[in-house]
């Protein structure tokens, strides 16, 4: 074989692969896009059909039903004040974190990584039986509050990075001009780190967007549920309307990947709490 | 992790007290939230664990350790736990392999569009939600009308039950966990494999033309941070695993599918038992911790010294 006829065998199984790898992640979507402009018979026939007349009754079925459009406003009003919450109290933090010595910083630091990768139910239960008591139970307030868990640490994490990207001499002229600390933070650091907090916005609104678990103990409710919580809501009934389902799902789904592939250069190193470049 | 004592820092300024002050001033409403919502409810659920507590039947009332005796004996949370264990063997390694091929992938100079293409698609099943990723499970692999019992009966596989019996349920939750997570391994991998300098890279290519070689003694060391922090985010993942597998089929067929996590969830909010449960979370707890303080020391020496 020559070298040349080897490396176009190369390049072919390298573009065969990836090839592979994508149409792994894309066809579960494809399936779920096509499902939703499908009919009933049509989404279940064998062999499947790949090509027909597409139809959107099942969107207007799911829109139709009060209780869907309702849970996308829940968890939409949830997951904007969950991350404006964390963006409030864990920009300021990751800015005396980067430019501070101070004793217990790495501690502090530490702590905040481990609240990410803790074990829910250690959290979930106590805080059900404390909602529970101050009657916050179905209190879209309850989930803004146990999502800052993990949007604090995420937010954390990544600010502190873009503010260690802030040059120091800038804000020593800006010292040096008669600005205290906070006013330095607010007027010369906080505006040159905005593509960071719209990043750390987006990455921990897609974890507050998509939980199910403390939703669903915590706001059960038909007023208050979300929408991962409402696509299961379906599966109760003796038969399931799946096109409606598949509907339901891409309207869940569609903000949270189109947020995920926009930031999707940061999503590795905002997982691992910076582990990795 | 990051070490935050390597970030420069501001020259101490004029020495007001609000100078002295700032940093705790800019730290404190979050550690106030986080005490809060993370370090009392957890103290909270070691107080509950040590208490007979059951909803709806009085008061709570201490009982030593005995919530910890019942759950370690308790065979439904072992049961629990080792399936939680044997989803992690299962799908870890083959995730790391997956994820290392993939990354290596995106490194190689051919068909840079597919290869943009494949980073970006590779956030999709990061960011979707898993709930919905449950319910398309449950569609695509319907014994009699699914799609994936369709497509292996092209290639002359007889149709599997994948949902009904106890162990191709099992066998469905890895594949899907699989799918899930291989691409956030990937992704940690690719960014590890960016760090190996090109100009090491390139003396070990006049070294040996052998690609395994280059391969093991000079790219996977300098990959080994991103290893281990691929390890540790993906057991975490893991072990708090929930809505995935609960929305395909609540942990069933019987008990085939519950998690440890699962497990946990119906003992407290179906069973009632809030001490047992708060036992079984700690144990969850202190589980993670040692696995994830296990690889760090198998991997990664340098963060410990």
């Amino acid at each position: 074989m020559s070298p040349q006829t080897a490396d176009a065998i190369k390049r072919f199984l390298h573009a065969a692969g990836i090839v592979v790898v994508l149409v792994m992640i894309l066809f579960p979507l494809y399936w779920m896009v096509a499902g939703s402009l499908k009919t009933q018979p049509e989404l279940f026939a064998i062999p499947p059909h790949w090509t027909w007349a597409p139809t959107l009754d099942a969107y207007r079925e799911a829109i139709a039903d009060s209780g869907v459009l309702r849970a996308l406003g829940n968890s939409l009003i949830v997951t904007l004040s969950a991350v404006a919450l964390g963006l409030v109290v864990g920009v300021p933090a990751a800015y005396g974190i980067a430019r501070y010595s101070f004793r217990g910083r790495r501690e502090i630091w530490f702590w905040y990584v481990t609240n990410w990768m803790l074990v829910p139910v250690v959290v979930l239960i106590p805080f059900y039986l404390t909602a529970a008591r101050l009657h916050m139970i179905n209190n879209p307030l309850t989930l803004i509050a146990v999502y800052q868990i993990f949007i604090i640490p995420l937010v954390v994490w990544l600010m502190v990075d873009q503010f260690r990207s802030v040059p120091v001499a800038l804000e020593e002229a800006a010292q040096l001009d008669g600005l205290n600390r906070f006013q330095i933070f607010l007027r010369i650091s906080l505006p040159l780190v905005t593509p960071g907090l719209a990043v750390s916005a987006v990455l921990s609104g897609i974890f507050a967007w998509n939980d199910l678990l403390y939703a669903f103990i915590l706001t059960p409710g038909d007023e208050v549920r979300t929408a991962p919580t409402i696509a299961l809501s379906y599966l109760g009934g003796y038969t399931i309307p799946w096109p409606k389902v598949m509907a339901t799902s891409t309207l869940v789904t569609a903000p949270v990947i189109i947020g995920g592939i926009a930031i999707h250069k940061y999503v590795a190193r905002g997982l691992t709490m910076g582990a990795v470049k | 992790m990051s070490d935050p004592d390597k970030l420069p820092l501001l020259p101490p300024a004029r020495r007001s007290f609000l100078e002295k002050a700032a940093p705790w001033l800019f730290i404190a409403p979050s550690l106030l939230l986080l005490l809060a919502i993370g370090l009392y409810p957890m103290i909270y659920t070691v107080y509950n664990s040590l208490q007979n507590f059951v909803m709806g039947m009085g008061p709570p009332v201490f009982n030593g350790g005995t919530n910890y005796i019942t759950a370690i004996t308790s065979q439904n949370f072992q049961n629990s736990v080792l399936r939680t264990l044997v989803l992690l063997v299962i799908t870890l390694p083959v995730e790391l392999v997956l994820g290392m091929m993939i990354a290596l992938a995106l490194d190689s100079q051919h068909s840079p569009f597919l290869r943009r293409l494949l980073q970006i698609c590779l956030v999709i099943p990061i960011a979707i939600t898993p709930a919905v990723i449950g319910l398309l499970t449950q569609l695509m692999f319907n014994e009699q009308l699914g799609v994936i019992n369709y497509l292996l009966g092209r290639i002359g596989i007889s149709p599997v039950d994948w949902l009904g019996s106890p162990t191709s349920a099992f066998a469905t939750v890895v594949c899907v966990q699989i799918w899930e997570w291989t691409p956030f391994v990937a992704l940690v991998l690719s960014a590890a494999l960016s760090t190996v300098p090109p100009e090491v890279d390139e003396a070990a290519l006049l070294e040996t033309e052998r690609w395994w070689p280059r391969f093991s003694a000079i790219r996977l060391p300098f990959m080994l941070p991103g290893i281990t922090a691929a390890l540790v985010f993906q057991t975490a993942f893991t072990m708090k695993a929930f809505d995935m597998i609960y929305a395909i089929q609540k942990g069933g067929p019987g008990s085939a599918t519950e998690v440890a996590i699962i497990h946990i969830e119906r003992l407290a909010f179906r069973g009632f038992d809030i001490g047992v449960a708060s036992a079984q979370s700690i144990l969850m707890l202190v589980l993670s911790i040692v696995l994830a303080r296990t690889y760090i020391r198998l991997f990664y020496r340098e963060v410990d010294g």
